[in-house]
């Protein structure tokens, strides 16, 4: 027999997973001040997976095309002028809506629209682990490839122009990541807590970090204690996976946040 | 060749033009300094040398490969952003732990390494954007307004340590500042800048020309003649309203 036939088994790599793909982006997140931008861009996933059950098409396929069309638009429509958090207001919760009215047309399939909402971790198949591990690995080579210029376009866009890079380019790098991340994450823990995977890992590793590195290897290591300990927890307490998983993770960042006057390394 | 050539530059920025008909050129090892009143364009302009705005009219040709130092007018780290001293210097190109040691010696701050970068002073921080500046090896040394935020003495010295780059790495150095009777010694050639190039030349020929006297007073001397100036200056130009523009 092989192992991963055993369903926690894909559970804990699905988990594993998302947490690597999920750390780096996420300390980008939160430099950037983009918490809420992923926050949309997740919760147009559900638009995504409508669109996909109503095409037939795989819902990978349909969760990252609408997560990249609302994150491009986004991007867009920020650099208009638009106050930034109306405007992610409007698209985040719109696209939500239109997603769950669209799903509610969707006769003579039968959708469990609880699992997209708020994953479905246990029930990850084997061709979902592919495209989960597929999609981490695509994005931590984006990632690791442009670090540098990411992170000069992040501290000052200036900055970045005076030496040869263009942080608009690099916005889009991160923008197409961060739908990726979304689409392979819908799965494991929904449309409604990725951007808790992406935010607070992050939040948590700060005052462990003295490096961007640093922080971005920390994060990891606390969203995959996160995933194996939810994962613990919610088969130990009769829970839901996504929400316990989201739990752990916040129980962290609260140690976190307590011991940080205690180290404040700045 | 020169380090850069302006011609014909104009930036509009929504529906204010900020900076129209700017020829300007940048020869090898010169110091020039841009002076200006608020609004008159001069952060503009430097952002534009650097590509960070495209011009709507004019061209900004550098010479190929230029290698530019930049020293932005502000630096806001989120504090969500670790970053040492060290790491800061290795952005966005690594450098060994003895360049970066040397650059940190060059601007004086070779103790604070391994700080984190939220803990420096105002001055500390100065010296370290400009130890930055200098690992790029740069043929072309931007500075703007770098000085803001430093007590007069603390400018001065920021300034004699500029000139000493200068000697040291024999890169072009061009700065807007508001340090005035600094700059007057300082610079090879001043710029007077209000939306348009409204004089320039040697510190001395800018300080008494009529178009200078009309922006910054007559005496020089003070900081205090910079925020008393007038707009209403009568030299023949047509100055579309500055303080619109930022």
């Amino acid at each position: 027999m092989n192992f991963l036939d055993d369903f926690i088994i894909r559970a804990a790599l699905a988990g594993l997973g998302v947490a690597v793909a999920a750390a780096p982006l996420g300390c980008f997140v939160v430099w950037r001040r983009m918490a809420y931008f992923g926050e949309a861009t997740a919760h147009a996933a559900i638009l995504g997976v409508a669109l996909s059950l109503a095409l037939s098409l795989p819902v990978f396929a349909g969760v990252l095309t609408v997560a990249l069309l609302m994150a491009l638009t986004v991007s867009t429509l920020s650099g208009r002028g638009y106050a930034m958090d109306t405007l992610l207001g409007v698209m985040a919760h719109a696209s939500l809506a239109a997603g769950l009215v669209a799903v509610s047309f969707l006769t003579g399939v039968r959708v469990d629209l609880m699992a997209y909402l708020f994953g479905d971790i246990l029930a990850v198949s084997r061709g979902d682990l592919a495209v989960i591990w597929g999609g981490a690995g695509i994005v931590t080579t984006l990632v690791v490839w442009r670090w540098s210029a990411l992170l000069t376009a992040t501290l000052n866009t200036d900055l970045a122009y005076a030496s040869g890079i263009d942080p608009r380019r690099e916005q889009l790098i991160l923008t197409l990541a961060l739908a990726v991340v979304v689409a392979v994450a819908i799965k494991v823990v929904g449309a409604l807590l990725i951007a808790a995977m992406l935010i607070i890992p992050a939040a948590a590793a700060r005052s462990f970090s003295r490096t961007p590195e640093a922080m971005a290897l920390v994060a990891a290591g606390i969203g995959a204690v996160s995933a194996l300990g939810g994962l613990a927890a919610s088969w130990h307490f009769d829970t839901p996976t996504g929400p316990t998983i989201v739990c752990v993770s916040a129980l962290l960042f609260a140690g976190s946040a307590m011991g940080a006057p205690l180290r404040r390394s700045g | 060749m020169s380090l850069l050539d302006i011609k014909g530059l104009a930036v509009r920025l929504g529906a204010n033009t900020v900076l129209h008909d700017i020829d300007l050129n940048i020869g090898r090892g010169e110091i020039v300094t841009i002076v200006g009143p608020n609004g008159s364009g001069k952060s503009t302009l430097l952002r534009a040398i650097i590509g960070a705005i495209n011009p709507s009219a004019g061209q900004v040709r550098r010479k190929p490969d230029l290698r530019i130092g930049y020293v932005p007018q502000q630096l806001h780290i989120d504090p969500t952003l670790p970053l040492t001293v060290r790491r800061f210097l290795g952005l966005p190109r690594r450098v060994s732990a003895a360049t970066a040691l040397a650059a940190l010696e060059q601007a004086g701050v070779a103790p604070l390494a391994d700080r984190p970068m939220s803990g420096l002073s105002g001055g500390q921080f100065q010296r370290v954007l400009l130890a930055r500046a200098l690992l790029e090896q740069p043929e072309l040394l931007i500075l703007d307004e770098a000085t803001q935020g430093l007590d007069q003495p603390g400018s001065a010295a920021f300034y004699r340590r500029i000139e000493n780059v200068r000697a040291r790495l024999g890169c072009a150095v061009l700065m807007v500042s508001h340090d005035l009777h600094v700059v007057m010694s300082a610079s090879d050639r001043v710029i007077c800048l209000n939306g348009h190039i409204c004089c320039e030349g040697a510190p001395k020929h800018v300080a008494s020309a009529p178009e200078y006297r009309a922006l910054f007073g007559a005496g020089t001397q003070g900081a205090l003649a910079l925020y008393r100036h007038h707009h209403s200056h009568d030299h023949d130009h047509d100055h579309d309203t500055p303080e619109a523009a930022i």
